[in-house]
C-alpha cells in the first residue's frame, strides 16, 4: 500500500526511473564495463558471462518459473549454435546480403523448432517423468551429433568465420570488443524480454502450473499447453545464447550439445538462485567466474564446483538469490546491523572451515596427481609446503575440526540474532522511532 | 555368432540388472531416482582394482561391495535425509552433483586414465570353443555371478520376513512405522544394499569392460532407460528391460545395414542431399547407442508406467 502511495505522490519522471532504472543502469554497465577491465581475457570472460547469462535464464524458464527440471537443455543451445555457424558459412560461402547481428536469431529459430518439436512430446508429462524424457532427448541428440558428421562435423566440430558478413556501418566484427558489445545488446534484449514474460499472465500461469497444476487445470487452463508454449520459448532463448556461443567461438563441437552442458546450465541456475529471476544471472557470473579464475588457480576446480553445488543443495536451496533475499526483511526493517556482530563471529569460524578445507583438497590434488613429476614441495597461498609431510594434513585438519566446534558454538548466537532483528519488535521499535 | 552374441548380451543385460535392481529398489521406496548409482559402480570396480593390487581379487570381492555399501548407507543418513525436507527435486540434484564429486575424485585419485584392472589368473583360461572362437572363463564366471545374486535378491524379497518388511514399506511406510518398524533405518538399510550391488557389479565388470572414470557417466542413462523402461520400482520389469537392452545392444553392433541399403533394395533412390546425407549411410551398428534413448523416449510417450510398472513415472 505504501509504495502505491508514494508512486503517485512522486513526479512522472521520477516515475519512469524507478520503472526503467535498473535496465538503464544495466545498459551503462555493459557500456563501462570493457572501459574497467580492458585486458583479453577480460573481455573474452564477460563475453561468455553474457552468453551464459540468456542461457541460464532460459533454462529458468522451466526450472525455477514452470518447476520442469530438465536434463537435455542443451540441445536447444547446441542446435542453435550449429545453425548458426552453417549460417554464417552458407551465407558468406553464397555472399548473401545479411550482416552477423542477426544470426543469433537464426539460431533461435533452430531452438524454437525443436523446442515445439520436442516439447510436443515432452510436456504432455510434469514431474520425474519429464525429466526422464528430456534426459532421454538429451542423450539421442549427443549421441547422434557423433553419427550425423556432415551437420555436427564429429569431433573436431565446424568452424566458421564471422568477417566474412555483410558489413554495416564498417563494423566487421573481427575485435573482441564488437563482439563483446554484440553479446551485450543481445544480452540486455533478451533478458528484457525474458523478465517481460514472466510479468505477463502466461508467465504468471507458469508459476500456478508449478505449485499447484491440479488447481491450475481446474480453473480451466491446460497445464500441458503452458508447458509447452513455455518449453518452446524457452528453447528458442536457448537457441540465441548458442547463436552468439557459435559467432563468439566461431566453432561448435559435439561437446556444446552433450550432458555436460545440460549438466553445467544446471548448475548455474541453481547456485545462482532458482527462485528469483536475478538468481541464474548470479549463477552465470559466478560459474563463468569460477571458470575462468580456479582453473588457473588450482587443478581441482571441478570439485570445488561440484562441492559448492552439493552444499547449496543441501543448506541453500534457494541459491544465491535466496540467501540475497533473506536478508531484504531486514533491510526493510533497517535492523540489518543488528545482524552484524553475530556475522562477525562467525566469520572466524567460517574462515578456519573453508582455510581448511581448501589445504586438505590442494594437498592431496598435489600428493596424487603433482607429486609423482613435480615433487612433494607445493605453492599454497605464497606458502611452501611438503605434500608428503605431516604438517599441512594436520593443519589443515585440526583447522577443519575446529571450525566446526566454534561454528557449532556460535550458531545458536547467529540464528537469536536473526531472529530478534527479523521479529515484529524490531519493526515496531522502527516504526515507534519513525 | 549368434550364440556368442546372445551370451554376450544376456551377459551384459545381467550386469545392467545388477545396477538396476538396486536403483529401483531405492526409487520405489524413496522416490528418488538416484543419479549416483553408476558412480558406485565405478567405485566398486576401482576398489576392487586396489584391493585386488594390495590383496587379492577374492578378497576384493567381498571387501570392495561391503565398502560401497557403507558409503552408500553413509550417503543416505547425512546427505539424502538432510535434503529430503526440500523435496525431490532438490534430491535428485543432490544425487547428480554427487556423481560429479565421485567422478571429480576417483580422477584425483586413481588418475583420468583407464587403470590396469586384470582378470585374475585363476579365471584367466578360455571357457569353451566354438567354430575356432573362445569364449572366456572370466566371462562365464560374471554371468554366474549375477544368475546367483539374482536368485538370492528374489529369494530375500519374495519369501523372507526381511522382504516382506521392505515391500510393505515401498506401499504403506506409514502402516509400517506404525507396527513398529523404523522406516528411515529400512530406507538407509536398502540404500546401501543397493549401492553394494553396484559395487558388486563394479568389481567383476572391472577387468572385462575399461575401469577408468568416465565408465560411470557412460553407464548412467543406459541404467535410467532400463529402470523406466521396465517400470520404475518394479524389479521383473527392470529384469527385462536389462536383458533387452543387452541384446539390443549386442545385435546392433553386428548388424552393418543402412537406411539407405534397405530403402535402396525397396526401389527408393536417395531423397537428400547435404548436410543430412548421413542420416542416409550410418549402420545398424553405428546407430546403436542411440537405440535405448530412442526406446525411452517412446515408451515414456505411449506407457509412462513401463513395461511391467503399475504407477506412473
Amino acid at each position: 500500500m505504501s509504495t502505491n502511495a508514494m508512486a503517485t505522490t512522486t513526479s512522472q519522471p521520477l516515475d519512469l526511473l524507478k520503472r526503467y532504472g535498473i535496465w538503464i543502469a544495466a545498459a551503462v554497465l555493459i557500456v563501462v564495463l570493457p572501459k574497467i577491465f580492458t585486458s583479453g581475457a577480460a573481455l573474452t570472460t564477460m563475453s561468455l558471462m553474457g552468453i551464459m547469462i540468456v542461457f541460464s535464464l532460459s533454462y529458468n524458464m522451466l526450472l525455477g518459473q514452470t518447476g520442469m527440471l530438465s536434463f537435455g537443455h542443451a540441445v536447444y543451445y547446441g542446435l542453435g549454435g550449429f545453425l548458426a555457424v552453417h549460417a554464417m558459412n552458407m551465407i558468406a560461402a553464397d555472399k548473401l546480403p545479411i550482416p552477423l547481428p542477426v544470426i543469433p536469431l537464426a539460431g533461435g529459430f533452430m531452438g524454437l523448432l525443436f523446442g515445439i518439436i520436442f516439447g510436443a512430446v515432452s510436456t504432455r508429462r510434469a514431474g520425474t517423468a519429464f525429466a526422464m524424457i528430456s534426459l532421454g532427448l538429451g542423450e539421442l541428440i549427443a549421441s547422434l551429433s557423433l553419427i550425423l558428421r556432415g551437420f555436427f562435423g564429429g569431433e573436431e566440430g565446424i568452424t566458421a568465420n564471422r568477417t566474412k558478413m555483410l558489413t554495416l556501418f564498417g563494423v566487421r566484427f573481427g575485435p573482441q570488443i564488437e563482439v563483446y558489445y554484440l553479446i551485450g545488446a543481445w544480452c540486455l534484449v533478451c533478458v528484457a524480454l525474458m523478465y517481460a514474460f514472466t510479468r505477463t499472465p502466461l508467465g504468471r500461469m507458469c508459476n500456478a502450473v508449478r505449485d499447484n497444476p491440479e488447481r491450475a487445470e481446474f480453473i480451466g487452463y491446460s497445464t500441458q499447453m503452458v508447458r509447452f508454449i513455455t518449453f518452446s520459448l524457452a528453447g528458442f532463448f536457448a537457441g540465441i545464447a548458442g547463436g552468439l556461443a557459435a559467432i563468439n567461438f566461431e566453432l561448435m563441437n559435439a561437446v556444446n550439445v552433450s550432458g555436460a552442458q545440460s549438466g553445467v546450465v544446471l548448475l548455474m541456475a541453481y547456485i545462482g538462485g532458482v527462485g528469483h529471476f536475478f538468481g541464474p544471472i548470479l549463477g552465470a557470473i559466478l560459474v563463468v567466474l569460477l571458470q575462468v579464475m580456479l582453473s588457473d588457480v588450482t587443478g581441482a576446480w571441478m570439485l570445488y564446483f561440484g562441492l559448492i553445488f552439493i552444499l547449496m543443495v543441501m543448506y541453500a536451496p534457494g541459491g544465491l538469490a535466496g540467501l540475497v533475499m533473506l536478508h531484504a526483511p531486514l533491510w526493510r526493517n533497517n535492523t540489518l546491523h543488528h545482524v552484524l556482530p553475530a556475522y562477525a563471529l562467525m566469520a572466524g569460524p567460517a574462515f578456519l572451515l573453508l582455510g581448511g578445507t581448501v589445504l586438505l583438497i590442494e594437498t592431496a590434488h598435489h600428493q596424487l596427481v603433482r607429486a609423482a613429476t613435480e615433487g612433494p614441495a607445493m605453492h599454497f597461498f605464497g606458502l611452501t609446503l611438503q605434500s608428503n609431510s605431516v604438517i599441512p594434513w594436520a593443519t589443515a585438519l585440526i583447522a577443519i575440526a575446529v571450525g566446526l566446534l566454534l561454528g557449532r558454538r556460535f550458531a545458536p548466537r547467529l540464528v537469536e540474532a536473526f531472529h530478534e532483528a527479523s521479529s515484529p519488535a524490531a519493526q515496531l521499535g522502527r516504526i515507534g522511532g519513525a | 555368432m549368434v550364440i556368442f552374441s546372445t551370451l554376450n548380451g544376456v551377459l551384459y543385460g545381467m550386469l545392467l540388472f545388477l545396477l538396476a535392481s538396486g536403483l529401483t529398489l531405492i526409487f520405489s521406496m524413496m522416490g528418488v531416482l538416484n543419479f549416483a548409482h553408476a558412480s558406485f559402480y565405478m567405485l566398486g570396480a576401482y576398489f576392487g582394482f586396489q584391493i585386488s593390487q594390495w590383496l587379492d581379487f577374492w578378497l576384493a570381492l567381498i571387501v570392495a561391495p561391503v565398502l560401497v555399501g557403507l558409503i552408500g548407507a553413509g550417503v543416505e543418513r547425512w546427505g539424502l535425509r538432510t535434503v529430503h525436507r526440500w523435496g525431490h527435486v532438490a534430491e535428485l540434484l543432490f544425487t547428480f552433483g554427487l556423481a560429479f564429486v565421485i567422478e571429480e575424485l576417483v580422477q584425483m585419485i586413481w588418475g583420468k586414465l583407464p587403470v590396469d584392472y586384470r582378470v585374475p589368473p585363476a579365471l584367466d583360461f578360455p571357457a569353451f570353443t566354438l567354430f575356432e572362437t573362445t569364449y572366456p572363463a572370466f566371462r562365464m564366471f560374471m554371468l554366474l555371478i549375477s544368475v546367483a545374486i539374482f536368485l538370492v535378491l528374489l529369494l530375500i524379497l519374495t519369501r523372507s520376513r526381511v522382504g516382506l518388511i521392505i515391500q510393505a514399506s515401498l506401499s504403506h511406510p506409514h502402516m509400517v512405522a506404525a507396527l513398529g518398524h523404523d522406516v528411515p533405518k529400512v530406507f538407509m538399510a536398502v540404500f546401501g544394499v543397493g549401492s553394494a550391488l553396484a559395487g558388486i557389479a563394479g568389481v567383476i565388470a572391472g577387468p572385462a569392460l575399461v575401469t577408468q572414470p568416465s565408465m560411470a557417466h557412460v553407464l548412467g542413462p543406459i541404467l535410467f532407460v532400463v529402470v523406466v523402461f521396465g517400470g520404475l520400482g518394479s524389479l521383473s520389469g527392470a529384469f527385462i528391460a536389462s536383458l533387452l537392452i543387452g541384446l539390443i545392444q549386442t545385435f546392433a553392433i553386428a548388424i552393418n545395414y543402412s537406411l539407405g541399403d534397405v530403402l535402396m533394395a525397396l526401389g527408393v533412390t536417395r531423397p537428400i542431399q547435404g548436410l543430412l546425407n548421413d542420416l542416409w549411410q550410418v549402420t545398424v551398428a553405428q546407430v546403436g547407442p542411440v537405440i535405448p534413448y530412442l526406446m525411452l523416449v517412446l515408451i515414456l510417450i505411449f506407457r509412462p508406467t513401463g513395461l511391467m510398472g503399475t504407477r506412473e513415472t
